[in-house]
């Protein structure tokens, strides 16, 4: 695919790189500089594939200082610069260009501080989602977003895109569960935003930065909430006759008074594909499928339970399955978080993010399944039903260009569908390169300048992650 | 001069018409907060009163819209009947101020005005999706929209929620409910000091019955004795469990009354409203930190300001602290006292001399400060709207 334009790169900036590598290697140590070609080129992508370009040069420092002093001497020397967590994005957020300094933080990955008592741990930004989980879950407790990717992704890049996942429906997304970052501006100055504390004073900026894409400046640790983990946990299987039916009983659960702590739905290829990969137990007879969580003690479980099963016995849900077993539990949500994963196994997909008012769902589903045949394509559906966050997944041959156009066709028509309706282009992974054209859709003119005048204030030369986010023409200068 | 738009387009021409003319403009709501703040001086105010009603209300999405004039009354009874609410618990500032009138759903925006919930469910900021806005330059901005799943570009909706007007000014707010709860208890534990209060409400907090509420009201507080309360909110069923389960975590502590009703609720309500210190002469100070630093704090302030009386909200880590409203009003005492802990305080309520004398919001550092007068530029290039109500020339 190559629909998508990135800037010229700066003639100027390449040729002088000799200069640039020079002064960047004064600044960390050796092993933190990649210049070779071999060595960059798996930095040259993220999740989205189909977009690739070569970096300038990447530097993966391990301190807040070191990120400071090369933040300071890009923008001194008036280098772009693509901040970097794992490359996961879906959405190309994290895609260089050939005349940019990538700054990766992987290499900062520890764990600072944890707090029991106020509920808190500190982590440096390059941890990975899991691990914060991880290194608090022999005590009962858990960090709450939980993207599917959350054994690669980095907490800065969840603070990037704001991340969300499967549990969101009850604990909120990344920036509800931030409460302090250490902030690294272009000009070099570290800043501390947020704390330990519930609320900072003065303007929201920790709201701004989450789900910035890299645009304000590099985070480099940061202070999230952890929460106790329930007594119990029960993901169950209902099985619909048809997504409409499936769509309505979502809606009636909510309507009850009922918020599970996940409702995940899942349509007839996504199904036969996740149940394929990851041998979940998933009810083969059905043309829509939803994993419904609930938390508590068990007396709890099973009385929410049973008005739950009462609600999808209304809505004509077909099987109903409890998971039984804690590895019946893990299998159920393996199949639900690989579900990229084991679509890429059986065709290359690009994936949808769109959210759209859950009213809408129906009309939604009946519409895209329209325009997915207009192309002469396939799409799995899997998405977040109690929030309205979808994630279509379309099928296509990456080394056919004219099945690629089709496909990046098919996905514009569909965002510019949870528009109409209501919703919005990107639900949790992030504009990137890959919505940032389709921002007129959902913006006026004022909305984008206004949020490109705060952008400004940070970075009124347009050096930080530059190709992302705001389309390329009618951008405001500097 | 008072302005009472009725439509957004009448809105954007009062704003033009100010901004053309560089006037000083004060945003009005209800009115009833208005004591919030630097004392402002406004020669102009546009008022919110003209833009009401709801504009969209989905039960089964758990989303609400409204004009921003609506009265926070109408949005709280429109969402009880179909039994939900907004799940922040708005706090009521009239019982402090001694002002009448009715809250407006735009200041509970524009204010980022939570209450006791918001240790558990979030804060206003957290459940507002959607805002429309009019700008410094006259244009009518939006962000977010109207579901609650949503990362397109960058969240001004959060930069605005708290910026008290000094942004723009909303014409329209969007924001996520929730479902009541089918019944709601308080466990209330007497005579604990607030070291060992604290301790409970941690204890609590971090077990897996999910209190929804969590604060601590010393000696003289509204009794005699101490109170130390959690609140509870959920099906019947999952109460009665919870309650025995967290009085046997917390048995070392004594054995909890149980009230629930009327009785409850009231104590709640005096809670989120700091009505412990309605109509006395003393300054209130509201000091952010840490839940387990909340005691420290206030026993470093009592060494140096000798009358201050305070509670503890959010487990500990929000302080209502009342002092002697002469002087600084403790401003600096507080603010060393917060110094090695972290966290900050504000000033809410003092005299007009002592918060134009005194930094209501927490001084912030110089790049943070640079960064707050280009954002505020950003919005607002001639400064019209409400300068200098959050910082001095701001
Ligand atoms: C400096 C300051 C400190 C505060 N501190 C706290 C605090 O610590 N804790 C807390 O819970 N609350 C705090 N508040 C909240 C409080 O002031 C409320 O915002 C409030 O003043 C109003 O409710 P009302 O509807 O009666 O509005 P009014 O009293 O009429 O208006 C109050 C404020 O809300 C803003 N506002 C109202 N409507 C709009 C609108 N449509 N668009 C933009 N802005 C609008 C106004 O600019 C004004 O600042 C603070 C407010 C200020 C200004
Ligand atoms: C199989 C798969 C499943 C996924 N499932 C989910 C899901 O369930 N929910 C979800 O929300 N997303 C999901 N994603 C998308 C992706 O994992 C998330 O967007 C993730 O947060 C990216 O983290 P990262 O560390 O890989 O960041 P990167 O991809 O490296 O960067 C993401 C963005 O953040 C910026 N950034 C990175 N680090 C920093 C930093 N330290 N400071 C400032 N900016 C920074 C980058 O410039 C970029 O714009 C999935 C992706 C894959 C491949």
């Amino acid at each position: 695919m190559s629909a998508i334009a990135f800037p010229a790169p700066d003639a100027g900036i390449l040729a002088r790189r000799d200069s640039i590598l020079a002064g960047l290697s004064r600044l960390v140590a050796p092993d933190a500089l990649i210049t070779s070609e071999d060595e960059r080129r798996p930095y040259e992508t993220d999740a989205l594939t189909a977009y690739r370009r070569m970096p300038l040069a990447v530097v993966l420092p391990s301190t807040t200082q070191e990120v400071a002093a090369v933040l300071r001497y890009c923008s001194e020397q008036g280098v772009p610069v693509v901040p970097r967590g794992a490359g996961t994005s879906l959405a190309g957020g994290a895609i260089p260009q050939e005349d940019a300094v990538v700054i990766g933080v992987s290499k900062m990955n520890r764990i600072l501080e944890i707090d029991y008592a106020n509920r808190v741990t500190k982590v440096q930004a390059g941890v990975t989602n899991l691990a914060v989980s991880g290194a608090v879950s022999a005590d009962g407790f858990f960090y709450a977003p939980d993207p599917s990717s959350q054994l690669a992704c980095s907490i800065g890049g969840n603070i990037g895109m704001n991340s969300g996942g499967a549990h969101c429906l009850k604990y909120g997304v990344t920036t509800n569960n931030v409460l302090g970052v250490t902030l690294v501006m272009l000009d070099g100055s570290i800043v501390e935003i947020g704390g330990s504390h519930l609320d900072s004073p003065g303007y929201d900026l920790l709201g701004l930065i989450n789900g910035s894409e890299g645009q304000l400046g590099i985070v480099t640790e940061a202070t999230v909430r952890i929460l106790r983990q329930a007594e119990g946990a029960r993901p169950v299987l209902f099985g619909f006759p048809t997504s409409v039916e499936a769509g309505a009983a979502v809606a009636a659960i909510i309507g009850a008074g009922i918020i599970p702590v996940a409702m995940e739905f899942m349509d007839k290829p996504a199904i036969e594909i996740c149940e394929a990969f990851a041998k979940a137990g998933y009810p083969m007879d059905c043309g829509a499928l939803l994993i419904i969580e609930v938390e508590g003690s068990d007396a709890e479980m099973d009385a929410q339970l049973a008005r739950i099963v009462a609600i999808a016995r209304e809505h004509g849900v077909g099987t109903v399955k409890e998971s039984k077993s804690a590895m019946e539990t893990a299998a159920i949500w393996k199949g639900r978080k690989s579900a990229f994963g084991a679509t890429g196994r059986i065709a290359d997909y690009i994936c949808m993010d769109g959210t759209i008012p859950t009213g809408q769902l129906p009309f939604v589903l009946e519409r895209m399944d329209e325009i997915i045949k207009g192309y002469g394509l396939r799409v799995a559906n899997v998405f977040h039903a109690g929030d309205g966050n979808l994630h279509p997944l379309i099928l296509y041959n990456c080394n056919d260009p004219v099945e690629a156009q089709k496909a990046e066709d098919a996905g514009n028509d569909i965002l510019k569908l949870c528009v109409e309706v209501g919703g919005c282009l990107t639900g949790e992974h992030g504009v990137g390169i890959e919505k940032r054209d389709l921002m007129t859709v959902q913006f006026n003119e004022a909305d984008l300048h206004q949020q490109q005048r705060v952008r400004a204030v940070f970075d009124p030369r347009w050096l930080m992650n530059p190709a992302k986010v705001f389309p390329l023409e009618g951008r405001i200068a500097a | 001069m008072l302005h009472i738009p009725t439509t957004e387009a009448q809105a954007c021409a009062v704003v033009a018409s100010i901004v053309e003319a560089r006037v000083p403009l004060a945003i009005r709501g209800g009115g009833t907060r208005s004591g919030l703040g630097r004392p402002d001086n406004a020669v102009s105010t546009i008022s919110s009163t003209g833009l009401t009603g709801i504009t969209l209300y989905e039960p089964s999405e758990m989303v609400i819209g409204a004009r921003a004039g609506t009265p926070l009354k109408l949005i709280e009874e429109t969402l009880a009947n179909r039994g939900q609410m907004l799940p922040f618990e708005p706090m009521d500032h009239r019982a402090l101020f001694g002002t009448e009138g009715e809250p407006t759903i735009g200041t509970i925006a524009a204010g980022n005005i939570s209450g006791p919930r918001r240790i558990n469910a979030g804060a206003a900021r957290d459940s507002l999706i959607g805002i429309k806005l009019i700008n410094g330059r006259g244009e009518l901005v939006k962000s977010g929209g109207r579901v609650m799943k949503n990362v397109t570009g960058l969240d001004l909706v959060k930069l605005v929620s708290g910026s008290f007007g000094t942004l723009g000014f909303l014409t329209e707010v969007t924001f996520r409910v929730l479902p009541r709860p089918e019944r709601v208890v308080t466990l209330i534990w007497e005579d604990l000091a607030d070291e060992a209060a604290v301790a409970l409400l941690s204890g609590a907090l971090g077990s897996p019955f999910e209190p929804m509420a969590a604060a601590h009201l010393p000696a003289g507080i509204g009794a005699e004795q101490a109170r130390t309360l959690l609140r509870l909110e959920n099906f019947s069923a999952s109460i009665s469990y919870r309650a025995a389960e967290l009085a046997r975590l917390l048995k070392g502590y004594g054995r909890p009354e149980l009230i629930e009703g009327r009785a409850s609720d009231a104590l709640w309500r005096e809670v989120r409203d700091a009505a412990f210190f309605a109509g006395t002469q003393e300054a209130v100070w509201r000091l952010s930190l840490a839940p387990g630093n909340g005691p420290k704090a206030t026993a470093a302030i009592a060494r140096t300001v000798p009358d201050a009386r305070w509670f503890y909200d959010w487990g500990g880590g929000l302080v209502w602290l009342a002092v002697p409203a002469d002087g600084d009003a403790g401003a600096a005492a507080i603010r060393a006292a917060l110094k090695p802990l972290g966290g900050h305080a504000t000033l809410v309520r003092a005299p007009d001399a002592v918060r134009a004398a005194v930094p209501v919001f927490e001084p912030l550092s110089e790049p943070l400060m640079r960064v707050t007068a280009g954002i505020k530029k950003s919005f607002d290039p001639e400064g019209v709207f409400e300068p200098g109500r959050m910082y001095a020339g701001v």
